[in-house]
């Protein structure tokens, strides 16, 4: 099975010296460490488009930004925080640690990798630089539904659905590229139900963005030939189905609500066990939760159409598919309550990130299946309680998921500590201003406030100023964590291979020097 | 005994207690309304009561979890265990999360059933979305109208003080009936718009090229007031809905009115009007139905929408004017305004748009009447 693996000593074992090294590199590790600096600038980007946001939130009335803008800032929020940060995040993960945690000395298709990293800032480049064009960027919401995206769209339009394709070329090729890895380079001894999680959760990651990205891929061609070519797939004047749309949209979009979710649950289990010293609770239903959850997750689309007109039975067989999700989520949440049960419990930054992601993306569930039953969904649908919903599964969700995989790791791939204290308090302000941003939307929400208002009745106001201060506390956060990860880049106390007490038994990354050699595992290790 | 846990329970956890306490109150200010009807009713019970299941499950598994935290820390000298499965516990949960499940969604479906329900009403309305206005039209007495946000601009700018119901009052709010089944027929003209009223729990895309249905019962007057929830572009957030329920009597007393200003409009149309009297109908009708995209002063915002002022269709080019105003642009946010609106409105805006801005002093000043537009909409050229 492993025959790959066989490596010589060549005698020049270093990287390439400067620019070249990033254009050029097909290392592993130097193209993780491209997707996560990429992923972390277009954190900032993305997130410099919410502070705009919650700005003009802060009070009812138009003050700071016309509508028009506001809404290019929505829509490219949007777009920027799932295809520009959570998901190149993931993938950077990915290459870093798949193959370090396989006991592989690298990704299987080592050219197509750095391919698949060089044509997100194409990507990015062109969707950006729609907004310093005379007509202005896409305005449409990141959910594009047509007519609005097709023949109500500013021609940039054509720009975003140019970058969606590269988008999705880029996530093809990262895929193709993990399953193969995963399937052919894993060290002797391995078998499949001995993969750490993570590994697992790329690995059904990796199928179910095979699976969608075309189908994204179709509905904006669909939508290019509308609006150049003169068909009406979307159009209804000349015969065509804008409900089409966004079936077709939420077929691609609720598998990659979970593509957003997946890497995170194989992260955080690590951690769970590590700081609880104690195996994780259940690694096969962890397992066989994740393809289930991968599985229902191409049967619920139409969750997100409550309001579109279905037929009774549509309506009620999406509710109850949506329902049954709740089923394999909830095993893991216990798993991992159950994992800390009985431990050895430290509170380092990852351990505190991950307990914060199992409560509050728990909460996130709740409030999902609040969304799921079909008649609250009337009063709920497209207000800030979806709002709230989606962000407390995406940011103390994914990204918190992120986050603690990157303390959790950092000294792994720098040799150094990171600083525990100011690690703690990036913690805690995060912490407190994420719930102080999110929280109150469940109620904003619930009151009637629809969702993509530049604008708004007085009384949502105190709620608003509420959030818009939480959300600018979020964000001067961060600049904190980007300190952190320079300064632990730069000095720090030096890391042994285990970095983590008792680690060095819990997976083949915590065998490695801490940093690893350029090329790791040029020896093939065992697994028992 | 049972009710001291409780208590304790609540107030061991400041979380859910925090939050619980806010939504329990029935303030419509941090929960779902109630609303007024059966259906509102039923959906903000079933709303509590999955909140309440999902509030306990949330009690249950925080508890173990913080509880093991503390319990189990190492800094207080915990050894960790080493099991790392148990097949009856894991049977055991999942057995018990498919339980709960059931148990939702059983008042679920009964609610769902309840609340969808497409037979005919006695009263009849077709809602048509409109990039940024509703239009409300009654089919069984074949008069119309469209309904404005009245808020004005310079309170959204907040150069004067917002008043009460800032962005959630229109210039003419739909009127219903009380203590009659109304049903809705919903569609869209450009693009799709969500037809949302919080206190009737009537929530309907409207969609080009399709009629959903959604229905009402109102038991009691009042105004009721919603919201456009589907993104429909620059206006979304300042088309409101306002709905007000009036008695049976003063509902057809409202009708009434309604036929006859439509018959007296109908007379209208084929009366000699003057460049005065249709100026001032079509300043009017611009402000609006137009100035939203064209802006007040005609300069447009271009290249999205063109400016009207010194633009060749409006100085010289008075067919092309009628047509576009009746037909619409096809790929562009220009609406086909000829099918919603009457001769007299579409003549006189674009006699007002022929003259302001210095089009008249500029451009051939062609007047046109709502006999034009007559000819318009009677010519064979097809
Ligand atoms: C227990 C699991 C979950 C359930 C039952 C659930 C259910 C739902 C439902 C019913 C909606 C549609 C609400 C509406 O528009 O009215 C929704 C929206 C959404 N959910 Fe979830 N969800 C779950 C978990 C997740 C996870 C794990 C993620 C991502 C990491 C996620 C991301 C989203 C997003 C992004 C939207 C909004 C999309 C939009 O309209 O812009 N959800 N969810
Ligand atoms: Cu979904």
């Amino acid at each position: 099975m492993s025959t790959v693996v066989e490596t010589h000593d060549h005698g020049h074992h270093g990287p390439a010296k400067g620019l070249s090294r990033w254009l050029f590199t097909t290392n592993h590790k130097d193209i993780g460490t491209l997707y996560l600096w990429f992923s972390f600038i277009m954190l900032f980007i993305g997130g410099s488009m919410a502070m705009v946001i919650r700005a003009e939130l802060f009070q009812p009335g138009l003050q700071i930004v016309q509508p028009e803008f506001f809404n290019q800032m929505t829509t490219n929020h949007g777009l920027i925080m799932v295809f520009g940060v959570i998901m190149p995040a993931f993938v950077g993960l990915a290459n870093w640690m798949l193959p370090i945690q396989i006991g592989a000395p690298d990704m299987a298709l080592p050219r197509l990798n750095n391919l698949s990293f060089w044509l997100l800032p194409m990507a990015f480049g062109i969707l950006i630089s729609t907004l310093f064009m005379p007509e202005g960027g896409p305005n449409f919401g990141w959910t594009f539904y047509a007519p609005l995206s097709t023949t109500y769209a500013p021609s940039t339009v054509n720009f975003f659905i140019f970058s969606v394709h590269v988008m999705g070329v880029s996530s093809i090729l990262g895929s193709i590229n993990i399953i193969t890895t995963i399937f052919n380079m894993r060290a002797p001894g391995m078998t499949l139900m001995k993969m750490p999680l993570f590994v697992w959760s790329w690995l059904i990651t990796a199928y179910l963005l095979i699976a969608v990205m075309p189908v994204l891929a179709g509905v904006v061609t669909m939508m290019l030939m509308d609006i150049n070519f003169g068909t009406s797939f979307f159009n209804a004047a000349g015969g065509g189905d804008p409900v089409l749309f966004q079936h077709v949209f939420w077929f691609f979009g609720h598998p990659e609500v979970y593509i957003m979710i997946l890497p995170a649950f194989g992260i955080v289990s690590h951690i769970i066990e590590t700081f609880s010293r104690k195996p994780i609770f259940g690694y096969s239903s962890m397992v066989y939760a994740m393809a289930s959850i991968a599985i229902l997750s191409f049967v619920v689309w139409a969750h997100h159409m409550f309001t579109v007109g279905m037929p009774l039975a549509g309506e009620l067989f999406f509710m109850y598919s949506t329902m049954l999700i709740a089923i394999p989520t909830g095993v893991k949440v216990f798993n991992w309550v159950a994992t800390m049960f009985r431990g050895s419990i430290t509170f380092e930054t990852p351990m505190l990130f991950s307990i914060a992601f199992v409560a509050l993306f728990t909460i996130g569930g709740f409030s999902g299946l609040m969304l799921a039953i079909v008649p609250a969904d009337f009063q709920y649908h497209d207000t800030y309680f979806v709002v709230a919903h989606f962000h407390y599964v995406l940011v103390p969700g994914a990204l918190f998921g992120i986050i603690a995989g990157a303390y959790y790791w950092l000294p792994k791939w720098t040799g150094n500590m990171y600083d525990e204290t100011l690690g703690k308090l990036h913690f805690w302000l995060t912490f407190i201003s994420v719930n102080v941003t999110f929280f109150p939307m469940h109620f904003v929400g619930l009151a009637g406030m629809p969702r993509r208002y530049p604008d708004y009745a007085l009384q949502f106001a105190d709620f608003n100023a509420l959030i818009s201060v939480g959300a600018f506390m979020f964000g001067l956060t961060q600049l904190l964590f980007l300190f952190i990860v320079i300064k632990t880049i730069r000095s720090g106390k030096q890391a042994t291979p285990e970095v983590w007490e008792g680690a060095g038994d819990l997976g083949l990354e915590w065998t490695l020097s801490s940093p690893p050699p350029y090329h790791s595992f040029t020896v093939q290790p065992q697994v028992k | 005994m049972a009710y001291i846990k409780k208590v304790l329970a609540k107030f061991i956890f400041v979380m859910p207690l925090f939050f619980s306490s806010l939504v329990f109150s029935e303030s419509s200010d941090y929960n779902m309304p109630i609303g007024v009807t059966e259906v509102s009713e039923s959906i903000f019970e079933l709303h509590m009561v999955i909140f309440w299941i999902c509030v306990a499950i949330g009690v249950i598994v925080f508890s173990i979890m913080f509880w093991s935290l503390w319990k189990y820390r190492k800094s207080k000298g915990a050894v960790a265990a080493d099991f790392d499965d148990n097949l009856w516990l894991e049977i055991g949960w999942t057995v018990a999360a498919t339980l709960v499940l059931v148990w939702m969604a059983v008042p679920a479906t009964q609610v769902m059933v309840e609340a969808y329900d497409d037979a005919e009403g006695e009263i009849n309305i077709l809602i048509t979305g409109h990039q940024w206005k509703w239009h409300y039209e009654y089919l069984e007495d074949e008069v119309g109208f469209f309904s404005n946000l009245s808020t004005s601009q310079e309170q959204i700018d907040g150069e004067v003080p917002k008043g009460e119901f800032y962005l959630k009052e229109v210039d003419e709010p739909l009127v219903i009936p009380t203590n009659t089944r109304v049903r809705f027929l919903i569609t869209g003209n450009d693009v799709i718009h969500s037809w949302w009223v919080p206190d009737f729990a009537v929530k309907q895309d409207a969609i080009p090229g399709f009629i959903n249905t959604a229905w009402t019962n109102v038991p009691e007057p009042g105004i009721f007031r919603g919201a456009c929830t589907e993104l429909c572009g620059i206006k979304h957030a300042f088309m409101p809905v306002v709905v007000r329920a009036v008695e049976r009597e003063e509902f057809d007393a409202f009708i009434a009115e309604k036929v006859t200003l439509a018959e007296a409009e109908r007379l209208l149309t084929s009366k000699n009007w003057t460049k005065e009297e249709l100026m001032e109908r079509g300043e009017q009708f611009y402000q609006t139905n137009c100035a939203a995209c064209h802006q007040a002063g005609g300069q447009g915002i271009p290249p999205v929408f063109p400016a009207l002022a010194g633009s060749q269709v409006a100085l010289s080019d008075s067919a092309k004017h009628i047509q576009i105003l009746m037909e619409g642009v096809q790929g562009s946010a220009m609406a086909a305004f000829g099918e919603s609106y009457s001769e007299i409105d579409i003549a006189s805006v674009i006699t007002y748009t022929r003259q302001a801005w210095d089009n008249g002093e500029k451009g051939d000043g062609v007047i046109v009447t709502p006999q034009d537009i007559v000819a318009y909409k009677n010519r064979i050229d097809l």
